[in-house]
């Protein structure tokens, strides 16, 4: 509500001089043609990663794309717009009609996407800032457990879900307020974040891209879409010969062992599991739905209006003297505290109906993760699991078919180990 | 083999229609055009955070003069501190901080105030002692050669006042002098 400009004090009449009245300058946004510039950057990128992975096969260009990527996306461009943020501007966009979405946005959000379906998550490899920089932070790989790795895997899963639950409701893009590498990128940002962001480096440097692994909600959509891919990488360039030179090699524990020497379960035993498995799914999506409905008040208090709202009302029951800078702010514009209280009613509902969904979705993740662990595939190669693989390229030269269709001297092959 | 690459094949055209839809149903309804991040001058209360919470080391946040508004006075409230000592131009008088605001005489009795962006904070200082007793002709704005615009500005998510909107990028500034006119 535009309040009234006060004219206390009249327009000077200049008499003496001829004194023009100066006009405030305008700085010029950033020029339309550089966005579409990025997003030419973006698709050359990806074509040319994906060409690199499946095939050249070559690590190090990889590698030189990947501190292109680092300098353009991130230092350059300083990380913003990227596709991990784009989620929250589509989901916002899909739920409010009024909220529109430019060509940037769109394309980094749909176009890494896209390229997953065809070539696997080629973006991951080396045009994601994000990604790119924790790759090369990447010295002294250590394995991660396969427990821990499965079970922290999940928290990207629950960071989608409630990204989209705040960004649909208009509570604010979490991802982007706790993105850890941009106040890297910019040089500049609360301590918080910067420690942070150095800390995932420096955990980065052992453990293989914490960001993507476990906190990536991005990633989990290009998971998904990988995980269906067309072409995909493939380790050994010939046929595999259970070597087992590739297994430790990748540094983010995507290779799928094959289990042709693998002891295999009585079946019974897979069976009872399976169903018990099967009989627990829904248990724990209606349990997700019950916690998502006790959560949703919590959540909604984030959002400015509720938030203003609740303290109004306890600065109108008498139960706080001062006021904060927001509702003093709303008490100085003629704002109608009905319609606020209103609003805010109706928001807390969306919340409770968004984080229930919410928890379904976590419930049924957890659930299908469940179910596919207890699966056992009869897998007769070492492959990379798609839906993991970053396409990092760092696989090919354990093979040994590979050192050879280079030319390269190959290591003596070890026994297998039971055979 | 062929089972599993039947499977794939079809979700994966599955997965395709998926983002075609959200495509779609985005671009359908034609608002998409680029946005950048601005300050309504008449809903900021002059709270002081657009000083701290911009991302950048120094705020993007800038003060800007609509002079038209101006009433080019000698004792500026945006200018002078409520009770100066003496009335003169030393910084201890001064309500700007980083003495960011330059006041010039140009006939009498009028001074003209410009801001030496540069030294701006954006602290809004002088924009609350103009809107309270002046005639509201400083005001503050993102300056966007400074902006990187974030894709969510993280003064917005901090203003109390809800001042700081995106706004279409062909109309990036919201001087106070021509919004009242519009
Ligand atoms: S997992 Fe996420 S952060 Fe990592 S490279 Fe992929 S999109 Fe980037
Ligand atoms: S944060 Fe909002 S109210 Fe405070 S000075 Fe900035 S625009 Fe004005
Ligand atoms: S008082 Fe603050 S907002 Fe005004 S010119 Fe000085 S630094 Fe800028
Ligand atoms: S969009 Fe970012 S850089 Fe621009 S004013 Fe807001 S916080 Fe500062």
């Amino acid at each position: 509500m535009p309040q009234v400009v006060a004219q206390r004090f009249p327009p000077p009449q200049f008499t003496e001089t001829s004194h023009l009245l100066p006009v405030p300058t305008e700085p010029a946004v950033r020029a339309l043609w550089l966005d579409y510039l990025d997003i030419g950057v973006l698709i050359a990128a990806l074509v040319l990663v994906s060409w690199l992975v499946l095939r050249r096969r070559s690590r190090s260009g990889v590698v030189g794309v990947g501190i292109f990527s680092v300098l353009y996306f991130g230092f350059w461009r300083k990380g913003c717009i990227c596709s991990i943020g784009s989620i929250q501007n589509l989901s916002q966009a899909l739920f409010d009609s009024s909220f529109g979405v430019p060509l940037t946005v769109l394309a980094f959000g749909l176009v890494p996407l896209l390229f997953a379906l065809f070539f696997g998550r080629t973006f991951c490899a080396a045009v994601c800032p994000h990604g790119a920089l924790q790759d090369l932070v990447l010295l002294k790989p250590v394995k991660v457990p396969n427990w821990l790795d499965h079970s922290l895997r999940m928290l990207a899963w629950i960071y989608l879900g409630l990204a989209v639950v705040f960004a649909a409701t208009g509570g604010g893009y979490i991802i982007c307020q706790y993105d850890p590498f941009v106040p890297i990128f910019r040089l500049s940002g609360s301590l918080t974040m910067v420690l942070f962001g150095v800390s995932l480096l420096v955990v980065g440097i052992f453990v293989g891209r914490p960001y993507c692994r476990f906190l990536c909600p991005y990633g989990v959509l290009l998971g998904v879409a990988a995980s269906v891919s067309k072409w995909r990488v493939r380790i050994t360039p010939d046929t595999c010969t259970q070597c087992r030179l590739c297994e430790e090699s990748c540094a983010f524990g995507a290779i799928n062992k094959s289990a042709v020497d693998a002891p295999s379960q009585p079946r019974a035993t897979d069976k009872r599991r399976l169903i018990l498995l099967l009989v627990l799914l829904p248990v724990l999506i209606a349990g997700g739905i019950g916690l998502g409905g006790l959560a949703g008040g919590t959540l909604a208090g984030k959002h400015r209006i509720v938030n203003l709202a609740e303290r109004l009302q306890l600065e109108e029951s008498g139960a706080v003297q001062d006021t904060t800078d927001a509702s003093a702010a709303f008490r100085a514009g003629n704002n109608s505290i009905e319609t606020l209280y209103a609003d805010a009613r109706a928001l807390h509902h969306r919340y409770v109906v968004a984080a229930r969904w919410c928890g379904a979705w976590i419930g049924l993740v957890i659930g299908l993760k469940l179910l596919s662990l207890a699966i056992v595939r009869r897998r007769t190669d070492y492959e990379a699991d798609q839906a993991h693989c970053l396409s990092c390229a760092r696989c090919y030269r354990s093979c040994p078919q590979e050192l050879q269709r280079l030319g390269l001297p190959v290591p003596e092959t070890p026994k297998p180990a039971n055979g | 083999m062929n089972r599993r690459n039947f499977l794939s094949g079809s979700l994966r055209g599955s997965l395709m229609l998926a983002l075609g839809g959200v495509l779609g149903a985005i671009t359908g309804r034609a608002k998409a055009r680029n946005t950048v991040w601005q300050i309504d001058p008449f809903q900021c209360t002059q709270c002081g955070r657009c000083a701290t919470e911009c991302v950048l080391e120094l705020s993007a946040v800038k003060c800007v003069h609509s002079f038209d508004m101006c009433g080019y006075c000698q004792l500026c409230t945006g200018y002078f501190e409520p009770d100066p000592n003496k009335l003169n131009t030393a910084a201890e008088n001064q309500l700007c901080p980083t003495g960011a605001l330059v006041r010039s005489f140009i006939e009498d009795p009028y001074y003209e105030y410009t801001i030496n962006e540069p030294l701006c904070v954006g602290c809004a200082k002088c924009v609350k002692g103009c809107t309270m007793f002046g005639n509201g002709s400083l005001h503050l704005q993102i300056r966007h050669d400074r902006c990187v615009n974030c894709n969510e500005c993280s003064i917005a998510r901090a203003c109390p006042a809800d001042a700081i909107h995106r706004v279409p990028a062909d109309r990036p500034y919201q001087f106070k002098s021509r919004e009242r006119k519009s």
